[in-house]
């Protein structure tokens, strides 16, 4: 039945017979959409992934620029590749927590009700996240470059790193996905996450050199798989050969997501 | 007569708790059908589940003939959902709602502007659709809710308390919409706790309390399963309730149903002969009443009746006056 013979009822209601079901790819582009115009109408959610990383770049660099490496200008050829990590890490809690608001507000009962592919919110959620990971990684290398930051590979050394990056901050987004789906609110989401992401971050090579660390921490911070990823972005953007990391890093990417994105769509589609 | 959900002692339990207990619906296609019951008794786990979003722990369901969890896709075919929560996003405006729901549902970015203009005109929210659904009043916000449900004709729409929390008149609106949303050949299935609600808008219903059905039928046919005609009286002094209430019990042959108004007093009798002897009782009582009527029974005496507790909210009580 088409829209046109259907008598029109006072008010015009018209109802329409269901097209064909959207595609897999349509509906995770029309839902990276969404995640986009949540940026158009509140460019708030913006402030976090853009102050965070200046403040961090600029607080790092010349609190412990002098004191570890001499200068600020030494030193930050050191942190960037670092920060970089660490702070896009810090922000992949934004997609647990915009999943659990999502649940909250009964949005997800509605997409879950539609007669589309079902990981389509997730993915979809997740474009949205991939682009603000590119916002404040932009802001920290532009930053970086304007504080002195020179990486001796140029900027396609630069552009790799901010890849790798990016591959494993997916990963991590969805260990986010499984909380965002757990507890009741989003600031709980925050906390606990904060519990792990402390540790992992700053338990790290970002800062300092483990060699002065007492032996304990060496070896736990020789396993954290964000020193890998340091490493592997230190080397690519100075230029050194860091295959040995980066292998470690994706291979960390895809053992996260192997394990935590099964059990994410698991989650999503049984009840909560 | 074919059959739009039918559920064979469909039960979903969380941890201890039994929110569906063998519930058995049968609902014919074609029809605006009530889910009636006090908070928690199970009508939105029992929506949950035939709209997919739940497995059942026990029984089964099916929806147009397909089983809710076997052909679960199949059915999100053919449904629509407008949960108790308005699901739109509150950041996007009420148009960007609407195109979001129709390009999900298959449609063009041209067809789902379209789409979402004629819906927008149809639940008169033109004026608001560049705005962010978060600045909407509680009955827009209904709207743009029903109307994403709408994008699409449905087979079967899913309404889990349309009304709860809007005021008289965006509750007359939706009223309107599901009527005429019926009207189209939609089955419409709606949980209420206003007995109002269901008396104006279904034609079947189901009472239900922990998590089964304790009563079913049309709203006449529920009246008159209680029996007889409810006699009302308001008395001239609250006083006299007690003293009221006992003669009246003798009088009838049957105890006298509490009532939350201290001057008002409500009893089932047999027939009119009856309610005179109840009222020729009371005036040589010299108890004096402001007011009375004799009318059929509300969907209130149904419910006390049924369940033993009052309804959540009251619905009105303005039946039949002699």
């Amino acid at each position: 039945m088409s829209m046109d013979d259907l008598p029109n009822h006072g008010q015009g209601l018209k109802l329409s017979a269901r097209p064909q079901p959207a595609g897999a790819l349509s509906t995770v582009f029309t839902l990276a959409w969404r995640a986009m115009l949540k940026i158009k109408h509140v460019p708030f959610q913006l402030f976090d992934v853009t102050v965070t990383p200046i403040m961090f770049t600029l607080l790092f660099t010349y609190m412990f620029g002098g004191a570890l490496a001499g200068s600020p200008e030494v030193y930050i050829q050191f942190l960037l590749p670092g920060i970089l990590v660490q702070t896009i890490i810090f922000i992949t809690v934004y997609t647990g927590v915009g999943v659990n608001s999502d649940i909250q507000k009964g949005l997800f009962d509605r997409f879950r009700s539609l007669p589309m592919w079902q990981p389509s919110p997730i993915l979809g959620a997740l474009a949205g996240d991939l682009f603000r990971y590119s916002v404040a990684s932009l802001l920290i290398i532009g930053l970086g470059l304007i504080l002195g930051f020179r990486p001796a590979a140029g900027m396609f050394g630069v552009l790799l790193a901010f890849g790798l990056v990016l591959v494993f901050s997916f990963a991590v987004s969805w260990i986010w996905i499984i909380f965002g789906m757990m507890v009741k609110t989003p600031e709980s989401v925050m906390t606990t996450s904060f519990l792990f992401l402390m540790p992992l971050t700053f338990a790290s090579n970002i800062f300092v050199e483990p060699k002065t660390m007492p032996s304990w921490l060496q070896v736990f911070v020789h396993i954290n798989p964000v020193s890998h990823l340091t490493n592997a972005s230190r080397g690519l953007m100075h230029g050194t050969d860091v295959s040995a990391d980066i292998v470690w890093t994706l291979a960390a990417s895809a053992v996260i997501v192997g394990i935590s994105a099964p059990i994410a769509m698991h989650m999503y589609r049984k009840e909560r | 007569m074919s059959l739009a959900i039918e559920t064979e002692r469909l039960s979903k339990t969380f941890g201890e708790k039994r929110a569906l207990d063998e519930l058995n619906l049968t609902i014919r296609s074609g029809s605006v059908y009530g889910l009636l019951g006090p908070n928690g008794a199970g009508k939105t786990t029992a929506i949950r589940v035939l709209s997919t979003l739940l497995e059942p722990s026990g029984g089964r369901a099916t929806v147009l003939g397909l089983d809710v969890v076997r052909d679960a896709s199949a059915v999100r075919q053919k449904i629509s959902l407008t949960g108790q929560y308005a699901s739109v996003d509150e950041d996007l405006t009420g148009q960007e709602n609407l195109v979001l729901v129709s390009r999900l549902l298959g449609m063009s970015w041209s067809e789902a502007r379209t789409r979402a203009a004629e819906l927008l005109g149809a639940f008169g929210l033109s004026d608001a659709k560049s705005k962010q659904v978060r600045t909407f009043s509680g009955g827009m916000r209904r709207r743009i809710d029903i109307a994403a449900s709408l994008v699409t004709r449905p087979e079967i729409l899913f309404l889990d308390e349309p009304t709860t929390g809007l005021d008289p008149r965006s509750r007359n609106q939706v009223w309107d919409l599901v009527r005429q949303i019926a009207a189209e050949g939609t089955t419409v299935l709606l949980t209420t706790q206003y007995l109002e609600e269901a008396d104006r808008l279904a034609e079947r219903m189901a009472v239900v309390d922990h998590g089964r059905v304790i009563a079913e039928g049309t709203s006449h046919e529920l009246k008159s399963s209680i029996g007889g005609n409810a006699l009302r009286f308001q008395l001239a002094n609250p006083a006299q309730r007690e003293e009221a209430r006992a003669l009246v019990s003798r009088v009838v042959g049957d105890t006298v149903l509490p009532n939350t108004d201290p001057t008002a007093i409500s009893v089932t009798v047999s027939g009119a002969s009856v309610a005179a002897e109840v009222l020729n009782a009371l005036s040589n009582a010299r108890i004096q009443l402001t007011d009375f009527s004799l009318g059929a029974p509300s969907l209130d005496d149904v419910f006390f009746t049924l369940t033993g507790r009052p309804p959540e909210q009251s619905a009105s009580d303005k039946e039949v006056l002699p």
